[in-house]
Order: structure tokens, then sequence, then C-alpha cells
């Protein structure tokens, strides 16, 4: 079975892991109230969607 | 034969999967709007729109079949005599599927299905489809008066006489469609 031969460098460790980054989540405004809410979905702020009230606020 | 569902079953057994879908549905129609994960919600649809067909021919045979899944007695009853009344005049589509975010525990993305009790309007709320359909037609009609202008004295006859056949064998099919009414 194939092993490390070296124990990972912290440096090395280090710069894989600088690789991992948050992405930015893709947000519109709504068109009712304006906040940021997610694409073809529900706004969470005033809860409509489509111009119909979906969820109670 | 109906195609088996493709994939893996929702809550892993088949058993699982239909005590699942017929609670899904049975709190549907017992609350109108239910808030579940977008897959269920997907899966739902036409499970529940198969049951409120059956629903809408409302005689005792379809009240058992739908009574095998709704155990309640209560919501079958409410479905038959109460919700069946929205939907005589909708052609399919009678529920509404509204992504609703990510959960916060699990980030499962969420929707919310809700039953479609508005009255189907006529006038149409998409403009646009609305739009190209009335241009299609001023076209259809601008080339059918072209055609017509030109050879409409000579075959004038023969129009009317196949007019007539026409007629005559629209008249029973039409009788037909109402006695199966």
């Amino acid at each position: 079975m194939a092993v490390p031969k070296r124990k990972m460098s912290r440096s090395n460790t280090r710069s894989r892991r600088a690789n991992w980054k948050a992405a930015v989540v893709a947000t519109v405004a709504c068109p009712q109230c304006k906040a940021d809410k997610l694409p073809h979905a529900v706004c969470q702020t005033c809860g409509t969607y489509n111009g119909r009230q979906v969820v109670e606020v | 034969m109906p195609t088996p569902t493709k994939g893996a079953r929702l809550g892993g057994s088949p058993a699982h999967q239909r005590l699942i879908l017929a609670n899904l549905a049975q709190s549907l129609f017992e609350h109108g709007k239910i808030t579940t994960t977008e897959t269920k919600a997907r899966r739902l649809r036409p499970y529940a729109e198969k049951l409120i067909t059956k629903a809408k021919r409302g005689d005792l045979h379809a009240r058992r079949e739908v009574a095998k899944v709704i155990r309640d007695k209560d919501v079958v009853y409410r479905l038959f005599d109460e919700l069946a009344q929205y939907w005589t005049e909708r052609p399919g589509g009678y529920t509404r599927i509204t992504k609703a975010g990510n959960r916060k525990g699990d980030n499962a993305p969420m929707a919310i299905i809700e039953l479609v009790t508005e009255p189907v309007s006529s006038n149409t709320s998409n403009k646009k489809t609305a739009a190209r359909k009335a241009a299609k037609a001023e076209a259809v009609a601008a080339l059918a008066g072209e055609t017509e202008e030109t050879p409409a004295p000579a075959e004038a006859t023969d129009v009317a006489v196949e007019e007539n056949v026409q007629h005559a064998d629209d008249a029973p099919a039409e009788e037909k469609k109402d006695g199966d009414k």
C-alpha cells in the first residue's frame, strides 16, 4: 500500500489550504422591497414572489 | 405500463417513499400550503395532481382510490367536497411550487408547495405570449384574405358545398361529446 514518505510541511499544507475560497452568493434585488434575495426564490424580507404573497411575514 | 421512478427512493425504501408521499399529500390537502424540501415537493406535485384529477371525477370509485392513499376520511371529504370545485375549469396545474431558500440546519433547498385555488384568469397575465398569439392570428388572417380574394368567385359554389358537408360531420360529433359528459 502506498504511504507518504515524509511529513507534509506546514508551508505545503498552508499553500494547499490557501485555495479554499468562499464564493459570493448570487443575489438579486427584490422587485417589491428592494432587499437582496436569492434569484428565483421567495423574498425572505417581504415574503413575495412574482408579485404574489407566498409567505406571511 | 407505468415507468418506474428513476433514482433513489425518498427515505431509502419504496415503502418509506410511499408513506412519505402519502403523508405529504395528506398534509397538502389539509393545510393548502406546506413547506418541504424541493426534491420532495417536485416528487409530490404529479402525485398530488393525480389525486386531484380523481377528486374532480368525484364518483365512488375515485373516492375509494383516493382513500387508499389518504387515510384520513376528513381530508378525503375536504378534497372531494370542498376543494374539487376550485378546479372544475382548470385543465391541470393544480399546485404551485415556489423555492424558499436553504434550510438552516443542513442547507437543504426548501420549497413551498401550495394548491392553486384562484379561478382561471381568461386575461392572459403573460403579455408576451398574448402579443405573439395576436400577431400570429393577424398574419394568418392577412394570408387567408389574400388567397381568398383572387380565386373566390370561381370556387364559391364548391366551398359552399364543402362547408355543408363539414357541418353535417360536426353535428353528430358534438352530440356525442355532450352525451359523454
